[in-house]
């Protein structure tokens, strides 16, 4: 019984040394050379998009320099993931109490065309209050999502509406705008609040 | 002093009990528990409603369909999230469930999609939701409203 397990870890093993090798060899040297995900965000100060918050304030990545920063795409029709996740955020920002004070949070909507400023006045107000939320243009919705390096698209529902595909991962940037970590998707709290304090400045992590 | 950990447990119990849901009707195979859901911003957006569907029978039952009055087209959906971090939903169609084992039905994964709302799901109510298996039985179960931001059943 022994062996037998060990041969059917070794050969899962070497089965995904091979994936990940493939992986690589996709995401390097392949077809998947260009696409946007597998790469880094770029730091804050080098992205460009103009965007509305939730009260009306004209807003950029400029906006989000000089304070630790959380961004996180989705949208308010989303039923599952987004107020999942907004409200792991909300439990984020209230473990690091004081510290949550010192951080930009901007929920980024994929869906201008229903969140306006309002429905992203509306829905935020529901979750932490540092969080705010994000919408505009289109196109500069797409130029956001592009320095971010997130990625998005409509998928058409059964009833004739639509729903949106999103990254659903939270992007953490320290105070200068250089990009810190991922917070995956329904990561536990025990990971995600160190990570989240990794990108706060020294003075605040020794004030929490 | 000594009794504190009995009164404790006793506190456990009645959360425990205070947590299942159980059918309020329908097969006794099937146990509906921790049933919850989320507020809704008006209706014109989708809802979604969380719960352990578990079968205590002795043959596995399959799940095919959902009704309810508060929404016109309930469905068990599945978010996914690929390499990239990207997620998405799709329809999970019939879900089987065997013997003794149970279905959970979480935030990020599968859950129920409440699409065509009736109208607005408001903290505090509960509605009626049935669940309709192969064999033609159905359990209904009433599905608190809990806060737009709660995390689980406790809220």
């Amino acid at each position: 019984m022994q062996r037998r397990h060990l041969l059917r870890y070794g050969a899962a093993g070497a089965g995904a040394l091979g994936l990940m090798l493939g992986v690589g060899w996709w995401r390097v040297d392949g077809p998947g050379t260009s696409k946007p995900a597998g790469q880094r965000p770029l730091a804050l100060s080098a992205m460009d998009f103009r965007l509305t918050d939730h009260e009306g304030n004209e807003v950029g990545p400029d906006t989000l320099i000089g304070r630790p920063t959380m961004v996180f795409f989705g949208f308010t029709y989303c039923p599952d993931v987004c107020p999942t996740t907004l409200s792991d955020i909300s439990g984020w920002l209230d473990d690091l109490g004081d510290a949550a004070a010192q951080m930009n949070v901007a929920f980024i909507t994929v869906d201008p065309e229903r969140d306006t400023v309002e429905a992203m006045a509306e829905y935020v107000g529901y979750f932490h209050p540092a969080i705010r939320g994000w919408t505009g243009p289109e196109d500069q919705i797409a130029r956001a999502a592009e320095g971010f390096r997130a990625l998005y698209e409509r998928a058409p529902t059964k009833g004739g509406g639509y729903t949106m595909n999103h990254t659903a991962s939270v992007f953490l940037f320290d105070a200068e705008g250089e990009h810190v970590t991922m917070i995956d998707y329904h990561e536990p709290r025990e990971f995600a609040v160190p990570k989240i304090r990794r990108a706060l400045p020294e003075n605040v992590e020794g004030a929490t | 002093m000594k009794k504190r950990p009995y009164v404790k447990g006793l506190a456990v119990i009645f959360v425990l009990a205070g947590l299942s849901a159980p059918a309020i009707s329908g097969s006794e195979d099937v146990n509906v528990e921790n049933a919850w859901s989320r507020a809704s911003i008006g209706a014109s957006r989708p809802g979604a409603a969380y719960m352990i569907v578990r079968n205590m029978g002795e043959d596995a039952v399959t799940l095919t369909g959902l009704t309810t009055p508060l929404a016109m087209m309930p469905e068990i959906h599945e978010t996914k999230t690929n390499a990239d971090g990207v997620s998405s939903m799709t329809p999970a169609g019939e879900i089987t469930i065997e013997a003794g084992e149970s279905l959970a039905l979480e935030p990020g994964g599968l859950h129920v999609m409440l699409m065509n709302l009736q109208n607005p799901m408001t903290e505090g109510e509960t509605f009626p939701l049935t669940l309709t298996f192969s064999d033609g039985d159905e359990v209904t179960v009433d599905v608190p409203i809990l806060d737009i931001a709660a995390r689980g059943p406790e809220g």
